[in-house]
C-alpha cells in the first residue's frame, strides 16, 4: 500500500521534472562539457579530472537552486496530495525521489554518456569514472535534502532561493578558504585531526576527498585532501568517506522528514 | 457530520482561531465567509489535516481526525483555490495520478470532465492550459472519487460562466444525493445560491453559525451580501 504511493508520486514526478527546460539544460550541459573535455585533451585522465571540478561546483549549486525553486512552485500541488488518503511519510519519499532521480540522471547521463560512446580501456579509468558519477550521485541526493530543508523551514520563496545560494556559497567557496585560514593561522601546531574532522563537516569537500583518493592525486588538490591520504589511504579512507556521505544524506533527509511531519501547510 | 470543538491554532504572534466551536450538518452546504485573514483557509485546511490544531478537536462521524490516521480523507474532495499543478504534466496525467494513490479499488466519477467540456485540453500540458481550464481540472479531481464531504475554496474564481454554471449545477446534484459541503467565496451572489448554512468568522472567533435565513433575519437584510456586509460594519464598530 505505501509503497505503491511513494513509486506512484516518483513517477509522475519524475515524468514532470525530467519534461522541464532546466532540467533538460543541466544534462544538456553536462553532455556538452564532457565531450568537449574528451575531444580536446584527448585524454580520458584529464578529462575525468576536469569534469571533477565541474561536478563539484555546479551539481551543488543546481541542485540547491533549482530544487528549491521547484519545491516552492510545487507547493499548491503538495498540498493537495496531502489532501488526498497518503500519508506524509510516504508523500515526502515520493517527492524526494522524484527530484533527485531525475537530477541525478541529468549528472550520470550527461557526464556517462560521451564516455560510453567513446569508450574507456583502462579499468582504473573506468573506476574513476564510476567513482566520479557516484559522488555526482551522492551530492544530488544530499543537496536535494538540503533544499527540502530550506523550503520547509521558509515560507518565504525569496528568502528560501536566498538560503539556497547562501548554502552553496557557503559550501563551495567560503569553507575552503576558512580552512585555509585555520591552517595559515595555526601553522605551529599539529592540525591533521582537525583538518579532518572539517573535511567532514562539508560534504563537498568530503567528496572531494572521495574522488582524490580515487584518483592518487591527492597531494596536488589542496592541503586537505593531502592529509587525508596519508591518515586514511586505500581502503579504510574508501570506506570512512563513503559512510560520511552517506550519513550526509541521511541526516537532512531526516530533518526534513521530521519538518514536513510536523509543518502546517 | 462534522463537529468542531474549542478549535484554536496560533502562528507565531498571530491567532488565526480561537476556541472555535462549531457543527457542519450532513447533506447541506456551508458557505464559511468573512473578512481577509479571518482564518477561513486555516479553518478548511484544519479539517484536512493540513494544519494541525493547538488545542480543540475536529470530530468527522464521532472520529478524532488527527487520532483517526489518513483514511478519513478517502471521503474528501478537495478544491484548492489557486490551480497550480505540475507544469509539465497534462491534466489526464494529474488525474490519473490522483487515481494511483487512491488505488484500484476507488470508483471514479468522470462526468465533469465533459459537462465541462475538458476533454480536448487534457492532453496538453498544464503549462500552456489557461488559469480558468486549469481550474476545471482542479474541479473535476475534486469531484473524482465520488466523495461525500466537498470542501471547495473560492471554486468559481477565473471560471467563465458557463463552466461556472456547469459547476454549481454538479454541486447541487451531489447535495441532493446527499453529499455534504464546505465552501468559502468573495462571491456572495454564488453563495447564496448555493449556501444551506453560513459560518462568519472574524478575527478566528465564529461571529454567526446558522442557517441563511436566519443571519438575514438577524441582520434584516435581505440578501446575503448585505447581510455579511452588514456583520463585518457591526463587528468594526464592537
Amino acid at each position: 500500500m505505501s509503497a505503491r504511493v511513494v513509486r506512484k508520486v516518483v513517477g509522475y514526478q519524475l515524468r514532470d521534472v525530467l519534461r522541464s527546460r532546466t532540467l533538460m539544460a543541466y544534462g544538456a550541459f553536462f553532455l556538452l562539457a564532457t565531450e568537449a573535455l574528451l575531444r580536446f585533451t584527448g585524454d580520458d585522465a584529464r578529462a575525468l579530472l576536469s569534469l571533477t571540478s565541474i561536478v563539484l561546483w555546479v551539481v551543488p549549486l543546481v541542485t540547491l537552486v533549482y530544487g528549491t525553486v521547484y519545491l516552492y512552485s510545487a507547493r499548491e500541488f503538495t498540498e493537495l496530495l496531502l489532501a488526498q488518503p497518503v500519508g506524509r511519510g510516504q508523500l515526502f519519499a515520493g517527492l524526494y525521489l522524484g527530484l533527485a532521480l531525475p537530477l541525478a540522471l541529468g549528472v550520470v547521463g550527461g557526464v556517462g554518456l560521451p564516455f560510453l560512446v567513446n569508450g574507456v580501456d583502462d579499468p582504473a579509468r573506468r573506476a574513476s569514472l564510476a567513482a566520479l558519477l557516484l559522488v555526482g550521485t551522492a551530492l544530488t541526493a544530499i543537496f536535494t535534502a538540503i533544499a527540502f530543508c530550506i523550503a520547509l523551514r521558509f515560507e518565504d520563496r525569496l528568502k528560501g532561493l536566498g538560503a539556497a545560494i547562501a548554502v552553496w556559497l557557503a559550501a563551495s567557496v567560503l569553507y575552503d578558504g576558512l580552512v585555509l585560514l585555520i591552517v595559515s593561522v595555526f601553522s605551529d601546531y599539529p592540525l591533521e585531526r582537525a583538518v579532518l574532522a572539517l573535511t567532514l563537516a562539508n560534504p563537498i569537500d568530503l567528496a572531494r576527498v572521495a574522488l582524490l583518493l580515487q584518483f592518487d592525486i591527492s597531494a596536488l588538490m589542496g592541503y586537505t585532501g593531502a592529509v587525508f591520504q596519508r591518515f586514511f589511504g586505500g581502503a579504510l579512507g574508501t570506506t570512512v568517506v563513503t559512510a560520511a556521505l552517506m550519513l550526509w544524506i541521511a541526516l537532512p533527509a531526516a530533518i526534513g522528514v521530521r519538518s514536513f511531519h510536523r509543518k502546517d501547510f | 457530520m462534522i463537529e468542531i470543538k474549542g478549535l484554536a491554532k496560533r502562528f507565531g504572534a498571530l491567532e488565526v482561531l480561537r476556541s472555535v466551536d462549531l457543527t457542519i450538518r450532513r447533506g447541506r452546504v456551508t458557505a464559511i465567509v468573512g473578512p481577509n485573514a479571518a482564518g477561513k483557509t486555516t479553518l478548511i485546511k484544519m479539517i484536512l489535516g493540513l494544519t494541525r490544531p493547538d488545542a480543540g478537536a475536529i470530530l468527522l462521524d464521532g472520529r478524532d481526525i488527527v487520532r483517526d490516521g489518513d483514511a478519513y480523507r478517502e471521503r474528501i474532495g478537495y478544491m484548492p483555490q489557486a490551480p497550480h499543478l505540475p507544469e509539465n504534466l497534462t491534466g489526464a496525467e494529474v488525474l490519473a495520478m490522483l487515481r494511483d494513490l487512491r488505488g484500484p479499488a476507488a470508483t471514479v466519477d468522470e462526468s465533469l470532465i465533459d459537462g465541462l467540456a475538458l476533454r480536448p485540453e487534457l492532453s496538453k500540458k498544464l503549462r500552456t492550459l489557461s488559469g480558468g481550464t486549469r481550474q476545471k481540472v482542479n474541479a473535476v479531481a475534486a469531484f473524482l472519487f465520488r466523495p461525500d464531504l466537498l470542501i471547495l475554496d473560492e471554486p468559481t474564481a477565473g471560471l467563465d460562466p458557463v463552466a461556472s454554471g456547469v459547476f454549481k449545477d454538479r454541486v447541487r446534484d451531489a447535495r441532493a444525493a446527499g453529499a455534504t459541503f464546505i465552501v468559502t467565496s468573495h462571491i456572495m451572489s454564488e453563495l447564496e445560491e448555493l449556501a444551506d448554512d453560513v459560518i462568519f468568522l472574524v478575527d478566528g472567533n465564529v461571529r454567526f453559525a446558522g442557517p441563511l435565513g436566519e443571519l438575514k433575519a438577524v441582520t434584516r437584510q435581505d440578501n446575503l451580501e448585505r447581510a455579511v456586509a452588514q456583520m463585518m460594519t457591526r463587528g468594526a464598530a464592537a
